[in-house]
Order: structure tokens, then sequence, then C-alpha cells
């Protein structure tokens, strides 16, 4: 296996894009990210986007994003793991590269979720979870993730409080981010007052579904120095997979998947986790943050929440995490966000992160769970 | 019924339950999904089947608040219909079993 780098990123800000088409989104990842490498076109483009079909009616996405960016001709196709399919496309891009099949891969992650609203973005959305086992009796992302919530909050006795130094921390380093879609801050106390969805979830838990693209290009370690000044190593990739459902799982509080993945990728890149300088893992949920960060290594078995209460998780922390603002503020643009913790990590490697840099960051993983991690896709980037 | 279908039969063997257990977890779904927008407020929950296995299920006939630990039992009900037109789709949901009054 080659080694493989980052040498080119693009974002687009992350919002509600009502004036913005999915391929228009996507192109101009793809074009900022080829500029950013300094290149003008790749080998192959694989898209992640998990939920196009429900969302914008649109499938063939490698066609519909290489002819629109200019780039007709060229190996493409769509890699879809749910809100995953990112980080999926990024596994699909790294495993090209290393192999020797390509020498230079763009890896796209694309989302146009706001254009459907209410029960029927909620309808779309739950094309990902069990047909025939969760969804038929209701369930929804949100419940589902509710379920997991209050059985947490039942063994540990732990209040909602407990988990509002999240958000409070998602939206904070969200401020700072020009591309993100909530840029206000939640002030201590007001996290527990927010309307519920899905109780234990409420409007303060739970990431906004959102519009966004991102890219990254992709070549072996041995191009990339001669290429730009800062390629980024990915030195690890690694994905596992749990039970569809919550209820199938022996343990529902232990993220299996999200445990094995990263596990695999600390082998690969031969660290662990004390090496890690920041954790862009998956809020959607205060308890997905939760229960990443033990799943990752970075807290015992319930104590999970507890980096929340006493700055571990800030800018400064001992495990700086969601450092644009994570899903929760930086927003949720769902297939596309694997991607833009690749993007926003390479910017903390890079040392470009502006106000928002965790100072001296030289390792960086990221993990991008699909549904409530039966899908868990862990990267680690080092500078 | 083809030798494939048939390993894949055997591996899902026919059991039984008794159809009752107890709430694991449980919510509140104020945000439906289509179909099931008229139905919100309902409780969704994990129920832990007396035989140990879990299944997600909506609870109902509820008059009042549930908790972790409660007791339930399985019966039939409407979970939805597909559409305005649509058909009606029957399934499993789960209720409290009340104290036997003497």
């Amino acid at each position: 296996m080659r080694e493989v780098a980052i040498v080119g990123i693009g974002q687009t800000p992350v919002g509600e894009h009502w004036d913005t088409s999915l391929r228009m989104l996507a192109a101009e990842a793809v074009r900022a990210a080829l500029q950013d490498a300094g290149v003008k076109t790749a080998d192959a483009l694989y898209v992640g986007c998990g939920f196009s079909a429900p969302f914008s009616s649109q499938l063939h996405l490698g066609a519909l994003v290489a002819d629109f960016a200019g780039l007709r001709g060229i190996e493409a196709y769509s890699v879809e793991a749910a809100d995953a399919s990112g980080g999926a496309a990024l596994r699909t891009g790294f495993l090209a590269v290393a192999s020797g099949a390509v020498e230079t891969a763009l890896v796209l992650g694309v989302e146009k979720a706001t254009d459907t609203v209410g029960s029927a973005r909620i309808q779309a959305r739950n094309t990902s979870l069990d047909a025939d086992f969760e969804a038929a009796h209701g369930a929804t992302q949100s419940a589902l993730a509710a379920l997991l919530m209050r059985r947490y909050m039942h063994e540990y006795g732990l209040e909602l409080s407990a988990f509002e130094g999240f958000s409070i921390n998602a939206h904070a380093n969200g401020s700072r981010n020009p591309n993100a879609m909530f840029r206000n801050l939640i002030k201590p106390g007001s996290f527990a007052r927010a309307p519920m969805v899905a109780d234990p979830i409420n409007l303060f838990d739970g990431a906004p579904d959102a519009d966004g693209a991102a890219a990254v290009v992709l070549t072996t370690v041995e191009r990339a120095a001669d290429m730009v000044p800062q390629p980024v190593r990915l030195t690890a990739s690694a994905v596992a997979t749990d039970s569809l459902t919550l209820h199938d799982r022996p343990d529902l509080l232990i993220l299996r998947a999200a445990q094995q993945s990263a596990a695999r990728a600390y082998a690969q890149a031969g660290i662990e986790p004390n090496a890690v300088s920041l954790f862009e893992l998956h809020d959607e949920y205060t308890i997905l943050a939760a229960l990443s960060l033990e799943a990752a290594g970075f807290a015992e078995r319930g104590q999970g929440w507890k980096l929340a209460q006493d700055g571990a998780i800030g800018l400064q922390g001992s495990i700086p995490i969601s450092t644009f603002g994570g899903l929760k503020a930086r927003g949720n643009p769902i297939g596309a966000t694997g991607i833009y913790q690749a993007v926003e990590a390479c910017l903390q490697l890079r040392g470009q992160a502006g106000d928002n840099q965790v100072s001296g960051a030289r390792t960086a993983l990221i993990q991008n769970l699909g549904g409530l991690g039966a899908t868990a896709i862990t990267h680690i980037l080092q500078a | 019924m083809s030798e494939l279908r048939k390993q894949v039969e055997i591996q899902a063997e026919q059991f039984a339950f008794a159809g009752t257990g107890e709430v694991y977890s449980f919510t509140t779904v104020l945000q439906a999904p289509e179909n099931f927008e008229e139905q919100a407020p309902y409780t969704l929950a994990l129920i832990k089947l007396d035989e140990g296995p879990m299944i997600t299920a909506q609870l109902t006939d509820l008059d009042g608040p549930v908790a972790i630990g409660d007791r339930v039992e399985m019966v039939t009900r409407k979970l939805t219909t597909e559409g305005p037109r649509g058909m009606i789709v029957y399934g499993y949901k789960f209720r409290k079993i009340l104290p036997r009054s003497s």
C-alpha cells in the first residue's frame, strides 16, 4: 500500500442554500479543492452523498458532478453509507490511491437537505433506518437518539444539563467559523429549557440538517511533496459496522463500530489516543459526542459527558472537539459531513484555522457515523 | 423453497414470544415522519422482552406517565395508513400491564 496525502481542500458555507442547486454546490467545492491543490483535474471523483434520492430526486451523482465541474470523462461514482457517506467516499479515495489504481483522486461530500421540510424531510431521512423494524413503528433518527440518551441518563444518574457543555462548545467554535450555519452562542442554562423534539433530545441538542459541499484532493505522499507546501498525511482509514437497529445491540451504551474503527485506525497510524491533538467527532446529538469520546478511548464507559464539564473539549483543552462548530453549529450537511471533518482537520494541521486554531496541532482524528453508529468511519490525519 | 432460502430461514429460527416485557427506554415523538403526523405526540420505546431480545415499538393506551422498568404486554394495533387512500398497516404495540383489581 502506498502512503496517501491530502493536497487540496475546498468547502462551501453550510446552511440553507435555497438559491443554489446540488450540482452547483458540488462543483464549487470541487473547483475550490482542485485550485487549492494547484491542479486542473484528477484521475477519479468519488462522491459521498446520503440522501440525494429522497431530497433532490437525483442519483447518478458521479457523472452529473464530473460533467458539471468540467471533468467529463474521468472515473466517477457515488458511495453511500447514510450520514457516513462522506467518510465512506474518503475511504474509497484512500483505497484507490493507496492501491496504485489512481494517482490523484477527488473526494466530494455533498447534500442538499433543506429543500425538503417538515415531516417530508424526516421521512426522507428515515430511509436510513430499518424500514421494517424501526421506521414502520414511527421511529425517527432523533427518537432513536432519545432512546439512547434516556437510557444513558438512567444508568449513570444524569440530568439533561450534564450534556449542555457539548452544545455550548460547538456554538462557541461555530461562532468563529465563517462557514458555519449557526454563529450564535448558547448560554449556560438555556440548553435544558429548549423546546423538545423527542425528549430528552431538544432543539439545542440535535444538529440542524443543512446544505453544503466539501472536497479534498488525494495523492501519494511522494507526489504530494512536489505539489504543495503543506501536504497532510492520511495515516489511517478504517470502517466498522454494528447492527442497523439499536435494539439488536447487546450493549446499547457502547458504540461498538466506533470503538472498532477507532482501534483499527490507531493501529494503522501506530499511535495511542494521547497523541491526538483534536477530534472531529459526529456530534449529531450530544449523546453521540459523549459515546464517541468513550469509544475512541478518551473517557471510560459512562464518563464521556464529564469531558464537557471542565473545558477538556475546548480549543485549549486536553481533547478539543468540534473545532469549527461540529455538526451542531457548523451544521449537518448529512452525507457531506465526513468531508467537512477532513477539510477542517486539514486547516488545523496546516495552521490555517484562524481563530479556531488548536495550537501545535499535529494529529487529527475524524470519525463519521452512519445512523446511530451502525457505520463508523475513522481517519487519522497528520501534519 | 430453494436450498439457499432454506439456509437463511434456518438462521432465522421461528420462535413464539410471550409478548411481555419491560420498558428499557422511551421517548415522546413530537416531530413525526409522513403518515405519523396525526398520531404525534406518541410514545416510542425499546421493549426488553422477557425472553431476552429487545424490540422497538410504540406504547399505546397510556393514561399516565411512563417509566423505565414498567411492565408491558403486546397488543395488535393500527400502525399507520399509507397516505389518505392507502393501505392500513397493522402491527404490534405495547401497553402497560395494569395491576389486577380483585
